[in-house]
């Protein structure tokens, strides 16, 4: 039986948000082994929004990125509620580039409210980041699936999911703006959150059947994952970098029209 | 002869709704002064008292950078749906196709400048304060699309609330979309050009309006991801004076030059002339 049967789509938003999920640390320990932590976009510091590095997938070395939130209140603060600043992006984008370098697939979990907001972020580039994310992702010459396993929260949970594959654990959920400030800006009443989070279509299903997302993935069957994802692997190498990029841009290109 | 006699009719007749025009006055919202239509519009829509930047129409930027009659417009029927049934959408777009006279929140076509050919997007600011829905973001990629085969410069012009939330995770994804057109456009040695204007932010800022090769500025314009008033609640504290403004970001790094809506032609024009043969020698 689902687990998110009976639940209402705002049911799903809170859900996601909830301290007691699987962060993307969690997924990374349990699906990859030898799991190396690299640090650092090597133009400002080190985001520990994002973490990533290598490691293997079964018997398939990989690139992994992710968007850490943290558990215990210390770590949630130490990783910023997994809100991202630039360098996190531009990190993300390091490895990544360093993954085509070496011939190595991609593998992103998501997991944000929102890019972070600040004063900061903005003057060194918030949209400067999340843009060059989208652009060189578009041809990066390597297979790249994403999992959005809590909170997919606009441009900054996109900005990591230019990619072959976009899958979502079926209690997570990816939306343009959260339900609260859409029903804040658009009816100056936050309490319409319930009646936002329904107009959006911002759940794992809602998103499928709109062929948004390729995949819903079971929670709590993390073997089946392991698998599915080594299976998806194996088909997206057999393809040649020009037909992966090829494929990617038209799975992007036909999105709203 | 007859169709010069049509043309002549036709200026005539524009001349004469221009007169209409010339009596009237607004008040500047920045100085409260009265300035008659016809001043802001001989000065290129920049108040003469204070220098003030009133807000232009998407179609009126387009005259005002390009050669007369060189503009050809593209893909200018499509029109957007209520895809998502969202609550009030479709009241939203019929209220925006009146206020901006338009179908859509952007214009796409092909024109000169100075001679020089090119593709142009104009976003128009007052059809749902620009926000990119799936139109929006189809119109765009077809045009760098275009671009692309036709070995073509695009000057693409931004003023934007961000993605359309009417539209949900389809106009999110037009910021991939659109990203991905210009990045094939850049990877074929073609030339994109940005002129960003008062406001672009959101996911228009995330995406298309920060990939040109070349970014300009009009000056004081609002350039940003998140909205100064959602970082100001978020922080729970005042931000500096000129944050997210032009020559702030500029100062940043992430504009190449602010210019004058007198200069932006000249100066567009020199930028195309400088890459005509695409720098080749």
């Amino acid at each position: 039986m689902s687990i998110i049967k009976n639940k209402s789509d705002f049911d799903i938003v809170l859900s996601a948000r909830s301290e007691k999920r699987f962060t993307a640390k969690d997924y990374i320990y349990a699906l990859i082994t030898d799991f190396m932590e690299f640090h650092g976009d090597r133009y400002y510091g080190d985001d520990k929004a994002i973490i990533g590095g290598i490691g293997y997938l079964l018997d398939m070395p990989l690139t992994v990125i992710g968007i850490e939130k943290g558990k215990t209140i210390e770590e949630r603060i130490l990783h910023n509620f997994g809100s991202a600043h630039p360098e996190g992006y531009r990190k993300a984008l390091r490895l990544m580039k360093q993954a085509e370098k070496f011939n190595r697939p991609v593998l992103c979990f998501v997991d944000t409210a929102g890019a972070y907001c600040g004063v900061d972020a903005e003057e060194r580039g918030q949209g400067r980041a999340i843009a060059v994310n989208l652009a060189e992702m578009s041809d990066l010459k390597v297979p790249i699936i994403s999992i959005v396993i809590g909170e997919g929260g606009s441009g900054g949970a996109l900005a990591l999911c230019h990619s072959d594959r976009i899958w979502m654990m079926e209690d997570a959920y990816f939306s343009v703006v959260s339900p609260e400030s859409c029903a804040n800006i658009l009816w100056k009443d936050p309490k319409k959150a319930d009646v936002a989070a329904s107009a959006l279509c911002l759940t794992a299903n809602k998103l499928s059947d709109m062929g948004l997302i390729d995949k819903i993935c079971k929670k709590k069957r993390l073997k089946e994952l392991l698998s599915a994802l080594r299976e998806e692997y194996k088909q997206l190498m057999s393809l040649s970098s020009k037909e992966l990029i090829k494929a990617r841009y038209e799975r992007f290109r036909k999105v709203g029209y | 002869m007859e169709l010069k006699n049509f043309f002549i009719k036709a200026n005539n007749e524009l001349e004469n709704s221009e007169k209409k025009v010339k009596s009237r006055t607004i008040t500047c919202k920045k100085c409260q002064k009265k300035i008659s239509v016809s001043k802001i519009r001989d000065g290129n829509y920049v108040c003469p008292k204070c220098g003030h930047y009133f807000p232009i129409r998407a179609r009126r930027r387009i005259l005002m950078l390009t050669d007369k009659k060189s503009f050809v417009e593209m893909d200018k029927d499509l029109e957007s749906i209520n895809i998502l049934n969202f609550p009030e959408y479709e009241e939203k777009l019929e209220a925006s196709k009146i206020k901006s006279r338009e179908k859509e929140g952007v214009i796409c076509g092909v024109a000169t400048i100075n001679g020089h050919r090119l593709c142009i997007f104009s976003m128009d600011g007052n059809f749902m304060m620009g926000s990119m829905g799936a139109i929006v973001g189809e119109k765009i990629t077809r045009l760098f699309e275009y671009a692309t085969r036709k070995h073509l410069p695009v000057l693409g012009i931004t003023v934007s609330g961000g993605a359309r939330m009417q539209e949900g995770m389809i106009s999110l994804l037009q910021m991939s979309k659109v990203s991905g057109a210009v990045k094939a456009h850049g990877n074929d040695g073609n030339l994109y050009i940005v002129l960003l204007t008062n406001p672009t932010t959101g996911g228009v800022d995330a995406s298309f309006a920060m990939l040109g090769d070349i970014t300009l500025a009009e000056p004081k314009a609002r350039v940003g991801f998140a909205g100064p008033r959602v970082i100001e609640k978020s922080l729970n504290q005042s931000l500096p004076e000129n944050f997210q403004l032009a020559d702030r970001v500029l100062e940043c790094g992430f504009i190449d030059a602010i210019v004058s809506r007198k200069n932006q032609k000249e100066y567009i024009g020199k930028i195309l002339k400088i890459h005509e043969n695409n720098g080749g020698f």
